[in-house]
């Protein structure tokens, strides 16, 4: 009974607190997810127009290699470079997402029947309006799930981002840590979850509406 | 019309898939490519919408060079029906079916008017499947589609590449049949690619056979299967499909030359003695030199015991020779044949269990069952 009611106290003490971590949390991970989209989103989808496979298999080499970086040496190898703060985080996690979703989205587009692309070319559709109106479209769920993974993983990682001062749910389990406060460490732990849960929830909402009324 | 002269496809890596093709397709006629994997036919279909280009040659729609019109355009002014149906999964049937209307930019009005006629050509009620998925509707149905997206913007050619062959018997012959019908009201030219010889003999107005990228004979069905010019295209039709187009095949091939005969000199008793033992009711009758007199029945023989087989043989039963033309008996309504050589030698009589077996083979080939 007594730790449920100190618990409520910390929480009315800190709550002005926490909610900077968890919005702190958010952005590092939304605005480097965004950034990875928009970069290989449509990358993939011109990889798969693409008829040079080195160059094909040098990008994803590329993309591979980020991924098999330690998170916490990718963090510490960009302080040289982007100081400490918020850019590094973002930088960092920013790599880590782009093999996902490349895979994903390259998948996705490559995954579409073969006949439904040569019906599309043999009725006339230039090679823009096949991609606007027939295979993105059809890719869009695979796209979405790779999108949906990527952001849980992106959740989980931005708690590192305290290593390099760029706050988040990482710093109120680091400062936990530090002051020997155990409802600190639990609030952070709890936080991340919840929200990565959360965040899976709606995107797979989405990925089920988007793919709704298919085969 | 369609026009292909010396047309030749060499790929990058040198292989010849076309060689020397010469061609013409005929406005309003089902022309049918048909040969073994590999021949070349559905690349000759794919040079006509641009999906391939040929390498040299002379490619003319109405006296057009191909080459000079915008692949794109070009093939918005044809149907293409492919194998794997290829319905768009995310759009709707109303959808699929208005794809090249859309493309062109009817009015929304006219693209209504067309989707809603074409369903009903093809017995699709327009408001039960207007709003459907193709992933609701069954391989047949989705086909169906397929067809009629092809038909939508009302081209003039539409190519189809092996459109029935993914489905089950049924749903094929009721397309086939639907083609047929189709054909015969929208008056289009298409060319349609199998490797059914079925499905060719029963569809095409011209049929073109190839092997190894050459055209190894073209013709209407009936040409071809009455007259293949080499072994290649024999096979390839069939020893069953060739037989079926020549008709019966002479006595020669039905001759049951275990059948008894007696010697006109022999005694009326041995005759009977013959008849009963081999459970034979007609006897075909043979002079000394075995040359055919007629026939002794047992019911006459039996009633005249006393008298002798000479008076007793049958002569109006006339013999055929062994060339003549199974078709005769069949026409004739006697109850026996004996075939003779020119000489009027008997061989023996037709077997008329054999010949009904290769009659019930037509009969239920005609009809469409599958023995």
């Amino acid at each position: 009974m007594n730790l449920i009611q100190e618990y409520i106290e910390f929480w009315e003490i800190r709550y002005e607190n926490i909610f900077e971590y968890l919005l702190e949390h958010l952005s590092i991970a939304f605005v480097s997810i965004i950034f990875a989209i928009v970069l290989t989103v449509p990358l993939a989808i011109g990889m798969t127009k693409m008829k040079n496979e080195r160059l094909k298999q040098a990008i994803f080499n590329v993309a591979n290699f980020f991924q098999t970086i330690p998170t916490i040496a990718l963090f510490a190898l960009l302080i040289p470079i982007f100081g400490i703060g918020f850019t590094p985080a973002v930088v960092a996690l920013f790599l880590y997402a782009l093999l996902p979703l490349l895979r994903n989205t390259y998948a996705g587009v490559e995954s579409i029947d073969q006949g439904i692309v040569e019906a599309a070319k043999g009725m006339g559709y230039s090679t823009v309006q096949r991609l606007a109106k027939v295979e993105l479209p059809i890719a869009v769920p695979y796209i979405m799930s790779g999108i949906r993974i990527t952001t849980v993983y992106i959740i989980s990682w931005t708690t590192l981002a305290t290593v390099i001062g760029a706050g988040g749910l990482g710093d109120l389990v680091m400062a936990g840590i530090g002051s020997n406060n155990t409802y600190m460490i639990f609030t952070g732990t709890a936080l991340a979850i919840i929200l990565a849960l959360t965040v899976d929830l709606i995107f797979g909402l989405i990925e089920k509406r988007l793919s709704v009324s298919r085969g | 019309m369609i026009q292909l002269k010396n047309v030749n496809k060499v790929y990058e890596d040198g292989f010849h898939a076309l060689k020397n093709i010469n061609l013409t397709f005929e406005e309003g006629k089902l022309n049918v490519l048909i040969g073994p994997s590999g021949c070349g036919k559905t690349t000759t279909m794919k040079l006509l919408n641009r999906l391939i280009d040929y390498t040299d040659g002379e490619l003319t729609i109405d006296g057009k060079l191909i080459s000079d019109i915008n692949p794109i355009e070009l093939r918005r002014q044809m149907g293409y029906v492919i194998q794997s149906i290829g319905l768009f999964p995310h759009m709707t049937i109303y959808d699929n079916v208005a794809t090249v209307p859309k493309l062109l930019k009817w009015d929304k009005q006219k693209i209504s008017q067309k989707v809603e006629e074409l369903l009903k050509m093809v017995d699709l009620d327009p408001d039960t499947y207007r709003e459907r998925y193709p992933h609701e509707l069954s391989g047949g149905q989705q086909q169906r589609i397929g067809v009629i997206r092809a038909l939508a913007a009302e081209p003039k050619i539409i190519l189809m590449d092996e459109p029935f062959s993914a489905l089950d018997p049924i749903s094929r012959e009721q397309l086939q049949d639907e083609l047929v019908r189709l054909q015969k009201e929208i008056n289009k030219t298409i060319i349609f690619v199998t490797h059914d010889m079925d499905e060719a003999i029963k569809i095409a107005d011209q049929i073109i056979l190839m092997r190894d990228g050459e055209v190894v004979q073209k013709g209407s069905p009936h040409e071809l299967l009455t007259n293949p010019i080499n072994q290649f295209v024999e096979d390839f039709i069939g020893e069953d499909r060739l037989r079926q187009a020549r008709g019966l095949p002479p006595m020669t091939a039905f001759v049951d030359e275990d059948y008894p005969s007696v010697k006109v000199t022999e005694s009326l008793d041995a005759a009977i003695n013959v008849m009963v033992e081999k459970k034979k009711d007609q006897m075909p009758i043979v002079d000394a030199d075995d040359k055919y007199l007629g026939i002794l029945s047992l019911y006459d023989a039996v009633k005249n015991r006393d008298s002798e087989i000479k008076n007793l043989v049958d002569e109006t039963v006339i013999a055929y020779r062994e060339s003549a033309e199974v078709e005769k008996f069949v026409a004739s309504k006697e109850t026996i044949a004996p075939i003779v050589r020119e000489d009027m030698s008997f061989i023996g009589v037709l077997d008329q269990d054999q010949l009904l077996e290769v009659l019930h083979e037509q009969v239920d080939q005609k009809s469409g069952v599958m023995s």
